[in-house]
């Protein structure tokens, strides 16, 4: 029962009835008084087109009679408290009619305030803004979005939260009662189960049929998507509970209560402690770790203690790239233990894939490990604390010798501990030697990718390397962070920035579903702002491309950051694969009028991305294709976002 | 990027690359073309610069008997081409083409890499 039968003094449905009968009487009334003022010769001077109607007159000059107030205070200021009860700071939406209700409540009884709406031009773009957001700042913000189209909009940005365990907390209008709710739109706009399109990667969801319910819902929503593994949630949010007056003295907002963190279990964790002290080369995974900047503190700590090298998945800020214990996946093959951290992918950590056509087409798998090594494989995860089915993104099953079910980040702390009591003296000296050696291996690291990035310095299309040691050297001086895809522009950032902290970069989209770099980028910005940092996004052409509307929103509320565009004019992951299954089929690739292969390419005419960006409200330069260009433009670039305002510098970049 | 054909030839020729057709005139500025045509910089960059998706093909290729024997039977992630999609005279223009790529500068001697 999702409406109650004690109905408002005025309900929606006879507020919109009232305007009908007014406009009627109206129209009458001023049609009559029209009439007898037309002559023979108005008439003639008629226009082929029909004159207004009576009713079209009324529709024009017709004024209805004052609207009864609603008596009380409607369900949706209820709402309202209960969502300023968890400090939530912003709500990004694209308006809907199905949650006007509460839109009006936000901005009017809420004052726009604790949250203020952050008006988006579509709804992915309003999840991965949250999405980012929650990424800089730890806490889930709100989605409010159509439950039908605005969340069939919404749901891919949804899945990249999922994947990137995120924390958002999506609410859908809708209209249950069929019997009442308006026909037309507002039914093609309702279903029986809004959140049935997202119940597959979601961590929860309801459908709360009172206010009372609400709150709860609400509530609960906020602490599951807060508590690790941070996801998703959805709530249902009926047009009916919307407009019912708050009649029940006995409602009330649950407290809300923070959850502690899964812990991995303690005797697993010494046992881990006893294998990882008299491993000879042990490695550590890291990848969606590190939450806070206690992760990357702790994982610094289990390192050096034992001098493990980490090999940093990105999923996170995990390790600082300038520590010499700062490793490569190449540490895989000779490793006689791994200690997995909240990875992702540990088959993939462990086996390789070689798409090569091997096995009937499927490619070829073979373990990365060095034969005979016998290496014990360890994982905290707390990713097994979310079981769904149909999406694939638990990823292909790998054996391990122990399983920890658990946040890490939670966990380490514990098996430092754990570490410290198992050192036997007589290692001590093992592992000041193999401190050097990952010393001067890295410092051999660092020289190398300098030299490298000499390649192609002066080429044009400009190389990437080129462009991260140019935007480098306008950023080195600032509190800054960077989102981008990990390992875009060939991991340059990562090969010559400084980055040693955990908010210089986020990791990925999650699900790498295309259009979510350029808003949540904006997300980011936008909790950046409030701290004070500076932001850039390494943006790439092919995800622009999806939802450019999130450039009008960062205008239209002022977040300022620097978006440099890797303008690659390709969907270049496509542009390889077809060209591998053209070589693979003995076929010369067809490029038709375009660089890449037809329908992989972003030419014919190029996009101007500068133009874009400017007629939206932002500071633009660009396309540069003269790397000689970019230092002086960047560096204006800079000086305008450090002013407060989004600026774009568009470069014709080389494909990676 | 230009070359002397010369020089090319000297490649070709201590490459040992005879093909059925007898010895070929490498050009590096066919190669250009065909390297792009034939998809390479996708993955190597219009330079041979190489990147995270394929490895650094510029400046000092491997010879061009070396480079032909891995694109013709490659079984790793580089897909392999073959003679009847990419002919051996193109083969030959894209070596001399990343032949003809100068050595990049000591990073020492760039300002901005060494902060």
């Amino acid at each position: 029962m999702a409406r109650k039968e004690s109905r408002p003094e005025v309900s929606r449905r006879k507020f919109l009835a009232g305007v009908a009968v007014a406009g009627a009487a109206a129209s009458a009334t001023t049609a009559k008084a029209a009439t007898p003022g037309t002559t023979a010769a108005d008439v003639k001077r008629l226009p082929s087109a029909l004159p207004p109607t009576a009713h079209q007159i009324a529709a024009e000059t017709g004024v209805p009679k004052d609207m009864p107030h609603l008596a009380g205070k409607p369900g949706s200021d209820f709402m309202v408290d209960v969502i300023k009860s968890l400090k939530i700071e912003y709500v990004y939406s694209n308006p809907a009619s199905s949650f006007r209700g509460l839109h009006e409540s936000l901005i009017n009884y809420g004052k726009n305030s604790m949250p203020e709406f952050i008006t988006c031009t579509h709804e992915e773009n309003s999840v991965a803004m949250a999405h980012g957001y929650a990424k800089v700042t730890g806490r889930p913000q709100m989605v409010l979005c159509h439950g039908t189209v605005g969340l069939q909009h919404a749901t891919m940005a949804i899945y990249n939260a999922w994947c990137d365990r995120a924390p958002v907390v999506v609410v859908g209008g809708n209209d249950l009662d069929a019997a009442k709710r308006p026909p037309g739109v507002p039914t093609f706009h309702s279903a029986q189960d809004i959140n049935a399109i997202v119940r597959d990667f979601t961590k929860w969801d309801d459908t709360p049929v009172s206010l009372q319910h609400f709150a709860q819902s609400f509530v609960r929503a906020y602490k599951y998507a807060s508590t690790p593994p941070y996801e998703p949630v959805a709530i249902s949010l009926d047009a009916g509970i919307q407009d019912a007056p708050v009649d029940d003295p006995t409602l009330y907002i649950p407290r809300y209560t923070p959850s502690a963190p899964p812990h991995a279990d303690l005797n697993a964790l010494r046992e881990t402690a006893k294998l990882l002290v008299n491993a000879e080369h042990p490695v550590i995974v890291a990848d969606k770790m590190a939450r806070t900047a206690d992760g990357m503190k702790y994982l610094i700590e289990l390192a050096e203690l034992l001098q493990v090298p980490v090999v940093d998945n990105h999923g996170r800020m995990n390790f600082p790239n300038t520590h010499h214990l700062d490793g490569n996946a190449q540490l895989i093959r000779d490793a006689d233990l791994i200690l997995g951290l909240e990875v992702s992918d540990f088959w993939n950590t462990v086996n390789a894939y070689i798409d090569n056509g091997d096995e009937h087409g499927h490619g070829n798998r073979q373990s990365r490990l060095r034969p005979g090594n016998n290496t014990k494989l360890i994982t905290i995860s707390s990713v097994e604390l979310l079981t769904k089915s149909n999406y694939q993104d638990f990823q292909r099953y790998q054996p391990v010798d122990i399983a920890m079910v658990g946040d890490a980040q939670a966990s380490l702390p514990a098996l430092i501990e754990a570490v410290r009591s198992a050192i036997p003296n007589d290692r001590k000296a093992a592992y000041e030697k193999r401190g050097e050696a990952y010393k001067k291996a890295h410092q051999q690291a660092r020289e190398r990718n300098k030299q490298a990035a000499t390649l192609a310095w002066d080429a044009s299309p400009i190389s990437t390397a080129r462009i991260c040691a140019e935007v480098w050297a306008q950023i080195k001086g600032l509190d800054w962070s960077l989102n981008t895809m990990p390992g875009g522009m060939s991991g340059w950032p990562r090969r010559l920035w400084t980055m040693d902290k955990h908010y210089h970069h986020f990791g990925g989209s999650g699900g790498s579903g295309l259009g979510y770099d350029l808003p949540a980028s904006v997300g980011v910005a936008h909790a950046n702002k409030a701290l004070g940092r500076f932001t850039v996004s390494l943006q790439r052409d092919g995800d622009f491309m999806y939802s450019p509307g999130a450039v009008w929103t960062a205008a239209h509320h002022q977040i300022p950051m620097l978006t440099v565009m890797h303008n690659n004019r390709g969907y270049h992951q496509e542009v390889m694969h077809v060209q591998r299954l053209s070589n693979r089929r003995n076929r010369v690739a067809s490029l038709g009028n375009t660089s890449g292969p037809i329908g992989t390419s972003i030419e014919a005419p190029d996009v101007d991305y500068a133009g874009m960006a400017k007629s939206m409200g932002w500071w633009s330069a660009g396309p540069i294709k003269d790397p000689k260009e970019l230092a002086s433009t960047l560096k204006r670039a800079v000086e305008v976002v450090k002013s407060g305002q989004p600026a774009l510098v568009d470069t014709w970049t080389q494909p990676r | 990027m230009r070359i002397g054909s010369a020089h090319v030839w000297l490649v070709a020729f201590a490459a040992g690359l005879v093909f059925a057709q007898g010895a070929v005139a490498a050009d590096a500025g066919n190669g250009q073309t065909a390297f792009m045509k034939y998809g390479c910089w996708q993955c190597h960059g219009t330079v041979g610069q190489g990147g995270v998706t394929g490895p650094k093909l510029a400046p000092d290729p491997i010879p061009l008997e070396a480079m032909s024997a891995f694109i013709r039977s490659s079984n790793r992630q580089m897909p392999p081409y073959r003679e009847q999609v990419l002919p051996n005279e193109d083969l030959a223009d894209i070596h001399a083409y990343l032949s003809s790529i100068p050595k990049p500068p000591d990073y020492k001697t760039i300002p901005i890499l060494n902060n």
